[in-house]
């Protein structure tokens, strides 16, 4: 059957509130960062797929600049992880709280 | 069903079968693996559409950059299954209806809308040339400033990763 | 010389900014001389107005218009000053007295240290009454009768430092409020129903007015005659006059005696075609004037403080000439103004020149036989007891005269009870003169010492006042005397007696001969009584009548003690409970929200990212399912 571009509105769909789910879910911290990751990816495909719809390169472009700006950040982020793990030897979210009030 | 459809079908099932993964598994490096191989289908997702250079860099950069750096710092704190900690029963329930419910919605949303119909036939829009010439005439200061982006990261990611070397305090008793 | 009226305002507002911003640099001579001259040129000016205004040529009420004062739609009210015969006559009063006034307080006041904020006052005092009586809208008027309201209160809270002083002011400005209400609700009444406030205008309507809305002249009257009560201190405003003999007795001569309490009366006199319309309302102040008249007079039979006597004196006097505009005499009326600030202020400045030769001594059971050694003042004094009592010859006699004989006309019996209450005038003024000036002196030997005569700033005035009390009664003969009443032809063009009844010569001379002789008698009474007086405590009659017939402890309970419990209920009830807690409220609200919501900041990731996926459901519901 052809492909219904619907299709891959739920393949995005799914895949996102997969991520949500496992953001939600786990408690190790770089775990989470990995389904943030997910959730970046399944929004790529999103716009993949838009743009083989209406024609356009620039959704493209987007995605392009979406994992120039996710590379960014799992550098950074991961180096705020460690540097907490040297300080709390630990990874729990529970017990990353200095946040509170 | 054509060729396009079965690849379609198997691609999805793989993606969404090791995002499963990902979330369920109790091992972080089981968790890394299963997350390269969702990023493996979704190029292939992307070949199928004929976006070939963001297959490529998919690859290149999510599967072989990021995910490595994962797997270092996961092989840095020497995680595996019998420290990683599990959150209470009730929570997990809730982060799983929550994404669910979120699913539901937007299900609905889209349900309700219009979407064009996908061509099928091959657009060229994909190909690395034209690509390439969209983003050096249009895009071409986000292109320009995502490389301050990536200084900037780079050095905040240095800047956060050294260790202080304050030197100890010392007191001295006057006697 | 009309167009320059605005200068006779203009010079005691200059004399009140000079001592009003130097008041503390300027010497006190200075002071003094600034703020009598300026009364002086104003006097100057005025006597030259009034010159004009008397002569063949003048043609009827000039309006001098200064600036557009309120313009807004149809409304339109100029600052205007209206220069007619009534307006001229009361710039000569207040100019002149004011001026012989201003020359007593230069000596009198000359050892205290606040003399030139109380010469600034005094200006602005006159400033504000010139406003008053030269306004050609019924708003100037009111301009200047807040403003001499105010003065009022500076002037008898003078001596701040003294709680009683100060409590006094305070009850004069509350009850001269009160009746400030009705002069206001007054004007609104007339802006509604005749869309103008200017005198012209108003009169004109007036005069073409139709007969059903006889009502309406009814209660506007009544409304105006309301803020006349607490002004000119009648009937159940008077309350405050007494007590405001707090202040120095050259204020109480000017503003108590000749200037501000007769600004009740210039008012009713300069609307008297609306009161000739409305006859219900004369009638009601012809009571309460004839009421107030004889209740004050029976007060200041037992009163020992010299100026509390005046005082009731004052309201007494006040009560006459009420009665008079009741009975529609109004020129009557405006002519016992004049001679009555000629012989009041005679009385009080007299009374002051006592006060300082004794030192400060008030009481006249301590005085007696002070004729020995002030001569001037005894013998001015009893010019003015003889004015007051109204003995032939001198210038309280006509005006008393025709009053009662305008009462008589009206009804009799109004005029056999203002012979009572002129009876007891002649007895209490007698009383206090031969307390004080004459018999053995009952003070401490300290107080004997001190006695002597008053310098001669403060005596000139006495004399020039004396002079006029004598002389000033002769431009208002009674018909009997002469055929031309040069008052009431001089005020003619612009106050229109009501009702004139013309009596027979026969009925005239009986009416003069009886108050007269009622008078003579209980001068003679006092003479008898109070030759060798001895004073003891007062026992019935006598106590009510020294205790003011408790009218102020009536208030008191009645009015002042009610509204007091209902404020302070209104305070714990609704101030403090009820908005002090709502805004209370809503700051704790917000400080336990706060605290609420602090929790949320628990510092746990997981939840916050909980949080956000919950907003993004609720985010995508609302925009796919509620937006239409």
């Amino acid at each position: 059957m052809p492909i219904n571009s619907t299709y891959y509105l739920f393949l995005s769909l799914l895949l996102f509130s997969i991520g949500i789910m496992g953001t939600l879910t786990r408690r190790n911290a770089v775990i989470i960062f990995m389904c943030i990751e997910l959730m970046l990816n399944s929004v790529n495909l999103l716009l993949v797929a838009f743009s083989k719809m209406y024609g356009d390169a620039d959704a493209q472009l987007f995605v392009f600049f979406i994992m120039v700006v996710a590379a960014a950040e799992v550098a950074v982020g991961l180096a705020i992880i460690v540097m907490m793990y040297r300080k709390v030897h630990s990874i729990d979210i529970n017990i990353l709280n200095r946040l509170k009030n | 069903m054509d060729i396009y459809a079965i690849l379609f079908w198997m691609l999805s099932a793989m993606a969404v079968c090791s995002a499963l993964g990902v979330i369920l598994s109790r091992n972080p490096v089981n968790s890394v693996l299963c997350l390269i191989l969702t990023f493996f289908s979704i190029s292939g997702h992307y070949i199928l559409m004929n976006a070939q250079f963001l297959a490529i860099v998919n690859v290149i950069v999510y599967a072989g950059a990021i995910m490595v750096l994962f797997l270092f710092v996961i092989m840095l704190m020497n995680l595996n299954a019998d420290v990683e900690p599990q959150k209470g029963q009730l929570v997990q329930l809730a982060g799983v209806i929550s994404g669910g419910i979120l699913f539901l919605v937007v299900l609905a949303g889209i349900k309700a809308a219009k979407v064009e119909s996908m061509e099928t036939k091959s657009t060229d829009i994909g190909l690395i040339a034209n690509l390439g010439k969209v983003l050096f005439q249009k895009y071409v200061l986000p292109f320009e400033i995502s490389s301050v982006l990536f200084l900037s990261a780079m050095i905040g990611a240095v800047v956060i990763g050294t260790k202080d070397k304050t030197p100890a305090v010392t007191t001295e008793v006057k006697n | 010389m009309i167009n320059y009226v605005y200068l006779v305002p203009l010079f005691p507002l200059i004399g009140f900014l000079i001592n009003g911003i130097f008041w503390n640099k300027m010497p006190k001579t200075l002071a003094g001389l600034i703020g009598s001259g300026t009364i002086l040129a104003s006097f100057a000016v005025s006597l030259g107005i009034f010159f004009e205004v008397k002569s063949a040529t003048f043609q009827g009420p000039v309006i001098v218009t200064l600036f557009d004062f309120i313009q807004s739609g149809k409304l339109n009210i100029p600052f205007a000053f209206q220069v007619d015969a009534l307006s001229a006559l009361f710039l000569l009063i207040i100019t002149g007295v004011g001026f012989l006034i201003h020359v007593y307080s230069t000596s009198y006041m000359h050892h205290d240290e606040g003399m030139v904020k109380y010469f600034a006052y005094l200006n602005l005092f006159v400033f504000s009454m010139l406003l008053l009586i030269l306004g050609a809208n019924y708003l100037i008027m009111f301009i200047g009768w807040e403003g001499v309201g105010l003065c009022s209160y500076l002037l008898i809270g003078f001596w701040f430092k003294n709680r009683d002083y100060t409590n006094a002011a305070k009850k004069a400005f509350v009850m001269n409020r009160i009746g400030d209400l009705g002069f206001l609700v007054g004007m609104l009444l007339v802006l509604y129903y005749f869309g103008t406030l200017s005198y012209k205008d108003f009169f004109g309507q007036l005069s073409a007015a139709p007969a059903n809305m006889s009502s309406v002249y009814g209660w506007i009257a009544l409304c105006f005659f309301i803020g006349a009560t607490g002004k000119s201190a009648q009937i159940p405003l008077y309350t405050w006059l007494p007590d405001a003999m707090a202040g120095p007795t050259p204020v109480s001569a000017l503003i108590h005696a000749a200037t501000m309490v007769t600004a009740g009366i210039y008012m009713i006199a300069r609307s008297n075609v609306l009161y000739s319309l409305a006859p219900g309302t004369l009638h009601i102040v012809a009571i309460i004037g004839l009421a107030t008249a004889i209740l004050a007079a029976t007060i200041a039979i037992r009163q020992y403080d010299i100026k509390k006597v005046l005082a009731y004196s004052t309201v007494s006097q006040l009560g006459f000439m009420f009665l008079a505009l009741g009975v529609g005499a109004y020129t009557t009326a405006v002519f016992h103004v004049m001679t009555h600030a000629f012989f009041k202020a005679l009385l009080f400045l007299g009374s002051g020149s006592v006060i300082h030769a004794m030192g400060g001594e008030q009481d006249i059971r301590k005085m007696g036989g002070l004729g020995r050694h002030m001569r001037i003042t005894q013998l001015t004094f009893l010019v003015g007891c003889l004015a007051i009592s109204g003995i032939p010859g001198l210038s309280g006699f006509f005006s008393k005269d025709a009053i009662l004989t305008a009462a008589y006309a009206h009804d009799p019996i109004l005029y056999f009870l203002g012979v009572v209450a002129a009876m007891m005038t002649a007895f209490y003024m007698f009383r206090l003169y031969y307390l004080t000036f004459t018999g053995g002196f009952r003070g401490t030997e300290d107080q004997h010492h001190h006695l002597h005569e008053s310098p001669a700033a403060m005596t000139m005035p006495l004399v020039v006042l004396a002079l006029l009390s004598i002389v000033g009664g002769y431009v208002g003969m009674p018909e009997v005397f002469s055929e031309h009443n040069l008052f009431d032809e001089y005020l003619k063009p612009v106050v229109t007696n009501f009702g004139e009844h013309h009596l027979a010569a026969g009925t005239e001379w009986m009416l003069m001969g009886i108050s007269v002789a009622v008078s003579v008698v209980m001068i003679m009474v006092a003479f008898t009584m109070f030759r060798k007086p001895s004073f003891s405590p007062s026992t019935g009659l006598a106590k009510l009548l020294e205790n003011k017939w408790y009218v102020d402890e009536l208030y008191d309970s009645a009015i002042v003690r009610p509204i007091q419990s209902l404020s302070a209920l209104l305070d714990r009830f609704v101030e403090r409970m009820g908005i002090d807690g709502i805004v209370n409220g809503v700051g704790k609200t917000v400080k336990w929200g706060g605290d609420r919501l602090r929790l949320l900041q628990s510092g746990q990731v997981g939840f916050y990212i909980f949080i956000m996926v919950i907003g993004m459901v609720a985010l995508f519901t609302i925009s796919f399912f509620w937006v239409h």
